[in-house]
């Protein structure tokens, strides 16, 4: 069991009272809350050993190098990659999957060929392919959901053929909270010849994930979205693809050697790493990785079952509350999303940020799956390790309020 | 202070769940489609203008209730009144949601809307469909 009350101690966020109430924060989906130990690591890293990486012997320059190195090393080992070569620093998980676009789509995707997404895929995973699809004149196709709000098996199977090069697909929905059996997605693409980029964004901050196990050949995720800092975010490219993956930004830090009118490249990853890379970042993500695995991922992703469980069984007691997603609560993350009938989202969200709560309201960066689902936008509250019971019990409470203001 | 009591009051339901000028205009003369794409708040608006005057006004679309409350309320305000008139009040409207010290009466039944200027959050709402509507007369 995790002690959710010390947890919350460690965050001095919760010592802001919103409009004088308790702060209840469920929105963690879009950005988390940072633990003491994180935002002492922000202060350490300008007091102890800022200085530029790789460039300079100088005692300073090394001490940041080794930070930055021993990042990349913690990263790996968090998400069980091969190799250090294999993890870029990015700013963020939208930046991870444009890398991939501009750089790996750009030169293997051609004209005929055909990308495979999901209906529920966020607007970071789905506009980079678009612009790849124009430029190179393929196709995008979509897998869709069945009617337990799960992507579909079956779709997918039958999207897939030897014309497909790519399939891009979240590892958990930012909406639904559905977790997609990726391993297996994975397997299949395989068999086809396609490679698979997994969005990560929301699984890696909730659950253990094993790359290797997944074996899929592009990985995003951000560091913001997991106690850490923003501005920092990962970027997983598997051993054997780092040479077809051309650089992407170019100039300093990712070279071997410059001529007037060549270049050759550094050896993975600085060929992926051009200018001053986030190093103060990547330092405080060690702390953040170092408080996840301290409470345990699996710990985590089990008190959010918890929460989802309780959540749902006490929103669904609502009878003018919609929920979108499973019925049940396996293989799903700690979301939901919901409507008041005859109530905007926005006025829901207004209302309960009155009572201290903090949800989100609108489309989620997820444009193509609200037309799917029927809606123009909902309310979302997602849970992370320092949410209770409590704060569900504060929501219903004031879901009522929502109902009363709106007859 | 923030209060919902004023964001909610009885005046601005009223227009959210029974405007009268919630319809399509089948004589417009002009139309324009106003949205925030962040939050998805979406109107049209449907004018029917008779050399400078704006002989009738309507609107369509979905979103809030304050988005949908302050269409119907501009609609109020602007139906039977010259382009330059109109333009006027919405610069009003606007700079009252700005809380710039305005004349309120003038805006009619949008001034219950001032409230919203203690909603930050909720500002965009409320000047929809007056930003459209300049940005289709101007
Ligand atoms: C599933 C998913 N993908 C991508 C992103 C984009 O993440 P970021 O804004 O950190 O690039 C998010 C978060 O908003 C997300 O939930």
């Amino acid at each position: 069991m995790m002690d959710v009350k010390k947890i919350r101690e460690d965050f001095p966020i919760f010592n802001v009272k919103p409009h004088g109430k308790r702060l209840v924060y469920l929105d963690n989906a879009a950005t988390t809350q940072k633990p003491e130990s994180v935002i002492k690591a922000m202060e350490e890293y300008y007091e102890k050993l800022n200085a530029n990486v790789y460039r300079s012997p100088h005692y300073l320059s090394v001490l940041s190098t080794e930070a930055y190195e021993k990042a990349r090393d913690k990263v790996k080992k968090f998400v069980n990659a091969k190799s250090e070569e294999s993890i870029i620093f990015t700013r963020n998980t939208t930046e991870s999957i444009n890398f991939i676009a501009y750089t790996w789509g750009m030169k293997h995707i051609k004209e005929g060929d055909e990308i495979v997404l999901t209906i529920a895929e966020h607007h970071s995973n789905i506009l980079p392919w678009q612009m790849v699809a124009e430029a190179k004149g393929a196709k995008l196709k979509y897998v869709y959901l069945d009617e337990n709000f799960r992507l579909s098996m079956k779709d997918f199977e039958e999207k897939m053929s030897d014309r497909v090069k790519l399939v891009a697909v979240q590892h958990m929905s930012n909406v639904l909270g559905i977790i997609n059996p990726v391993e297996e997605i994975t397997q299949i693409a395989h068999k086809y010849g396609a490679k698979v980029l997994v969005d990560g964004a929301q699984s890696v901050p909730h659950m253990k994930v094993d790359l290797k196990k997944i074996n899929c050949d592009f990985f995003a995720f951000s560091g913001h979205k997991m106690l850490g800092p923003m501005g920092i975010g990962v970027l997983y490219i598997k051993e054997d693809l780092l040479d077809e993956v051309p650089p992407f930004l170019r100039g300093g830090e990712m070279i071997d050697e410059v001529y007037e009118e060549y270049s050759t490249f550094a050896p993975p990853p600085l060929k992926f790493e051009a200018g001053t890379p986030n190093v103060e970042g990547a330092y405080v993500l060690i702390s953040a990785i170092d408080y996840l695995e301290r409470i345990g991922l699996e710990n985590i992703y089990e008190h959010e079952a918890k929460l989802l469980e309780y959540g749902l069984e006490k929103i669904n007691t609502l009878e003018y509350v919609k929920t979108y997603g499973p019925m049940d609560s396996k293989d799903r993350g700690g979301i939901i999303s919901f409507n008041v009938e005859g109530v905007h989202p926005h006025d829901v969200a207004t209302i309960l940020d009155e009572e201290g709560i903090a949800v989100r309201s609108g489309h989620h960066c997820c444009q193509p799956l609200m037309r799917y689902l029927g809606v123009p936008a909902t309310v979302r509250a997602s849970f992370y390790l320092y949410n209770d019971f409590d704060d569900i019990d504060a929501l219903v409470e004031a879901l009522k309020k929502v109902r009363k203001w709106f007859k | 202070m923030s209060d919902l009591n004023q964001l909610y009051s009885e005046i601005i339901m009223e227009h959210y769940e029974n405007s009268p000028h919630r319809r399509e205009l089948k004589e417009a003369t002009l139309k324009e489609r106003g949205h925030n794409p962040l939050c998805g708040d979406d109107i049209t608006i449907y004018l029917k203008i008779n050399g400078d005057v704006i002989e009738d006004a309507s609107f369509t679309g979905h979103g809030c209730a304050i988005s949908q409350a302050s269409t119907s309320m501009m609609i109020d305000l602007i139906k039977g009144k010259d382009k330059k008139e109109a333009l006027r009040l919405v610069q009003k409207f606007i700079d009252m949601i700005h809380k710039k010290d305005v004349d309120l009466e003038e805006l009619g039944d949008a001034q219950v809307l001032q409230g919203v200027s203690d909603f930050p959050a909720r500002v965009k709402c409320a000047l929809l469909a007056w930003k459209t509507l300049q940005d289709t007369l101007k």
